[in-house]
């Protein structure tokens, strides 16, 4: 028999299944609360039970990720349970790539194909006949019915916010990195530091993204409601923006876990899974500079 | 080293022995055959809910005119039909038929990440409870097609479409963390030896369905979120007033809707590349072309979907493009089907209920492709689409296909589950009723489909009364013979003579290398593949020694 170890097979656990009421909570109270606000009424409590499912969210990721933790610092995980790890991690990462293919892929069929189509271009060109006055630009500044959809007076421009935006985050990983050799390096100041950049550069981001929403909303028109091009822009930045808050509070934890002493230069997956998240998000950024912003 | 393991006696952690009492066992399981078993139970559970509305619709159609449902409940029948048949019935079964054989078939210990395997399974229950409560609400459920094309889906959508965007939401973040755990145990927890081109069919068209799942499940929660946002938030994704495109919905859904029928498929093209080889007492013929045509039909799905609308208004040259890739998906299909064949070929067959499935899969489920190939066609699905001929079609390919793939397993596993051989009288006249049931339901349906009855339509001309008739007669018995499955089910696990580790003489892998029914933990201590006996030697055509 060659040389093995064990695989670590948890033992019961409670937190599946608090999770599984946390979600179903929150979806029940989500959706309540937004039939509510379509119907212009307030009888279900949807706020207060989507606040309930989302606290049980959080004091469900603490109970089960702060399980794992100890786990592993109690050295119950062989390099095989890592390799797990990091299967299962590298796999979520495409299911990532992948949810949001499904809304790139949407502004491309628009941009391709829709667009033309509606203004008399191309081979389904007779879809002009519904709106024949329709003129077809991108940035989409007059939607074929402007009565439903009001067109925004003006876009984002790519060369201000964004563009100090793409800076951020881009240093931001190089950041995150350094901080890596760090903790590889066994020098944890470096580490702490790398991180703490990491996680200043993610919140001014932010800060920033919020910022431009404001102007889109307040100054610009450019909204939600405001045709193909708001409905875009929003779900693709704010898609982005949820998984650059997910990745800071991610980070944080990795700062709060390296401050207390946790991992060492050989193991420290949960920074090295946050990590490869954060580079996830940071490439997703510039395919929206560039898809979204620029062209 | 003998071929039977012994799994006792290793010195594991103070959690190894076996199950705990009562209900917690269940909540908080984190045992593989546990929640293997649970995605069984549920999965019959919601064949028999989708089997019921389906009586509804039957019943309904059995003559022309409208006798028992009012047209808006009949919409939500199919509907919720589709829906809970799809993402309750098949979808866990093989997730259930994984979660069971893939750990005993590889010599894993058990799923890889077992804590997320429970909490996988238990999504499905909150989210078919909420995909279920939607028929109670005000307005009344999904009445669009399981399919859930924008407009209908958004604009005119009754206002529980939200529960269902959610239960969507629910089960998809199910199906991507219990595909997750199959490739991580797959290409993590092999016993040592047990190379890729070694595993069994099954687990490798779960590999690959795995993938499909982790690839697709993530835009369909991103065509359900626009369809959210279309509702609730003013986007005009799928209006074309806003600049956007109803058709756009249908690109979303179908990217993810090709796959998702090879996600229910190909777990069952696996378990019956196990079970013929079995009951031939042959070697599978053509291991390795098996591996490579299960890798190009998931290519193929990924660029085939515009074929389900060919009628909506697409460019010609898309139109032919998508036609050309869905006849391709014929070539692999028929190796494999070339190689089930072959298989069989000259070996000495005995038809227990799981060749009995096994080989009607292999013969209905081709009728179930060729019907898929007229469709291909595009001129020529101007006249089947949205017809009858298309519901036989995806019939043909789901009850003989992926449900009595699903029952062959079972029959093929159920000593090895519960330490009894089923009654296999009762499993011959179970399968004889389905088979015949399932015949009479589906196979007039391609005539009166290509004669011109449209589908999810209450009534119908008078043309189509005896065909319907007979339809509705098979659906009926196709449906009353699952009850006659469920009892000998419960008398198996209640009883029976005793079944050996290997009760078929023919069947080879490493799960019949341990005790049944199998222990509560099995391979704590991986087996070595290098040292049991060579199993599945590639493309043998020889004979078993």
């Amino acid at each position: 028999m060659s040389t093995h170890q064990t695989y670590y097979v948890p033992a019961q656990s409670k937190w599946p299944i608090i999770a599984t009421l946390a979600l179903l909570i929150t979806v029940y109270g989500l959706g309540s609360w937004f039939n509510d606000l379509k119907a212009d009424r307030a009888e279900s409590n949807g706020p207060l039970i989507f606040f309930i499912g989302a606290l049980l969210i959080a004091y469900m990721m603490f109970g089960w990720f702060g399980a794992v933790v100890k786990e592993s610092r109690a050295g119950l995980y062989s390099p095989q349970m890592d390799r797990s790890f990091r299967w299962g991690m590298s796999w979520f990462i495409f299911s990532e790539v992948m949810f949001f293919s499904a809304f790139f892929g949407a502004l491309f069929y628009i941009r391709f194909w829709v667009g033309p189509w509606l203004d008399g271009d191309g081979a389904k060109g007779v879809s002009a006949m519904l709106w024949p006055d329709f003129e077809y630009s991108w940035p989409l500044l007059n939607n074929p019915d402007p009565k439903l959809y009001p067109a925004p007076e003006g876009v984002i421009g790519a060369w201000g916010l964004p563009l100090i935006n793409t800076i951020l985050l881009v240093t931001s990983s190089f950041t995150l990195t350094w901080a890596h050799h760090g903790l590889k390096k066994n020098n944890r100041k470096q580490t702490k530091i790398g991180l703490a950049i990491t996680l200043v550069l993610g919140a001014i981001f932010l800060v920033l993204q919020a910022e431009e929403y404001i102007h889109a909303y307040t100054e610009l028109g450019l909204t939600l409601g405001s045709g193909i091009y708001g409905a875009t822009f929003f779900m693709l930045t704010g898609f982005h923006g949820a998984h650059v808050t997910m990745g800071v509070i991610m980070l944080t934890v990795m700062l709060v876990r390296i401050l207390r002493g946790h991992f060492n230069a050989e193991h420290h997956f949960g920074f090295e899974g946050a990590s490869w998240y954060w580079h996830f998000v940071d490439v997703v950024w510039i395919g929206l500079f560039v898809f979204v912003y620029v062209l | 080293m003998s071929a039977v393991i012994d799994d006792h006696g290793h010195a594991g952690h103070d959690h190894h022995h076996g199950p705990a009492k009562g209900l917690s066992r269940w909540l908080l399981t984190t045992n593989h055959k546990d929640i293997g078993s649970m995605y069984l139970w549920f999965s019959f559970c919601a064949f028999l809910l989708g089997g019921s509305f389906a009586m509804v619709i039957r019943a309904e159609l059995f003559q022309p005119g409208l006798q028992i449902v009012q047209p808006e409940f009949f919409n939500q029948m199919t509907t919720m039909h589709g829906l809970v048949m799809v993402f309750g019935a098949v979808m866990p079964a093989f997730v259930g038929l994984a979660n069971w054989m893939i750990p005993l078939m590889i010599g894993a210990p058990d799923m890889a990440l077992p804590r997320m395997n429970n909490f996988s399974f238990w999504l499905l229950p909150a989210a078919f409870g909420l995909l279920v409560s939607t028929l109670f609400m005000e307005g009344g459920g999904p009445n669009f097609g399981w399919t859930f094309y924008a407009p209908l889906s958004t604009t005119y959508a009754p206002e529980s479409v939200t529960f269902f965007i959610f239960a969507i939401h629910l089960m998809g973040i199910s199906s991507i963390m219990g595909a997750i755990n199959v490739v991580a145990t797959v290409l993590n927890l092999r016993a040592p030896g047990m190379t890729l081109m070694k595993m069994p069919l099954f687990v490798w068209t779960w590999l690959i369905t795995a993938f499909l799942l982790i690839a697709v499940m993530p835009v369909l929660a991103g065509v359900v979120t626009m369809m959210l946002m279309d509702i609730h938030f003013g986007t005009s994704f799928f209006s074309a007033a806003g600049g956007g495109d109803p058709v756009l919905f249908q690109h979303v859904f179908w990217f993810f809707g090709h796959p998702e029928v090879y996600i229910m498929i190909l777990p069952a093209f696996g378990a019956v590349s196990s079970i013929i080889p079995a009951f031939s007492r042959k070697p599978l013929f053509g291991y390795t072309s098996m591996v490579y045509a299960t890798g190009a039909i998931a290519f193929l799905s990924f660029i085939v979907w515009a074929h389900h609308m060919f009628v909506v208004g697409i460019p010609l040259v898309g139109e032919l493009f998508f036609m050309y890739a869905t006849m391709l998906i014929a070539v692999p299909t028929g190796v494999k089907v070339f190689n089930w064949v072959s298989t069989m070929w000259r070996g000495s067959l005995t038809f227990e209920a799981p060749m009995l499935f096994a080989v009607a899969f292999v013969i209905l489920f081709s009728i179930g492709g060729f019907s898929g190939l007229m469709l291909a066609i595009a001129p020529a699905d101007f006249q089947y689409h949205d017809t009858y001929f298309v519901v036989a079609h995806f019939h043909y390919v789901l009850v003989p296909g992926a449900i009595f793939g699903i029952f062959a397993s079972a029959y093929y596993w159920l000593p090895k589950w519960t330490g009894h051989m089923y009654d296999e009288t009762l499993a011959k006249l179970h399968f004889w009723l389905s088979f015949i049931g399932m015949n009479l339901a589906f196979f007039p349906m391609h005539f009166v489909g290509l004669a011109g009855m449209p589908r999810r339509i209450p009534d119908y001309n008078l043309q189509f009364a005896d065909f319907n008739m007979v339809s509705s007669i098979g659906a009926f018995m196709f449906g009353a013979t699952q009850l006659l499955f469920l009892f000998i089910v419960i008398k198996c696990i209640r009883g029976g003579e005793p079944a050996a580790a290997k009760p078929w003489d023919g069947a080879e892998g490493l799960e019949w290398s341990v005790p049944s029914p199998a222990p509560y933990h099995t391979f704590q201590v991986p087996p070595d593949m290098n040292d049991v006996h060579e199993h599945r030697k590639g493309t043998g055509g020889e004979l078993t020694p």
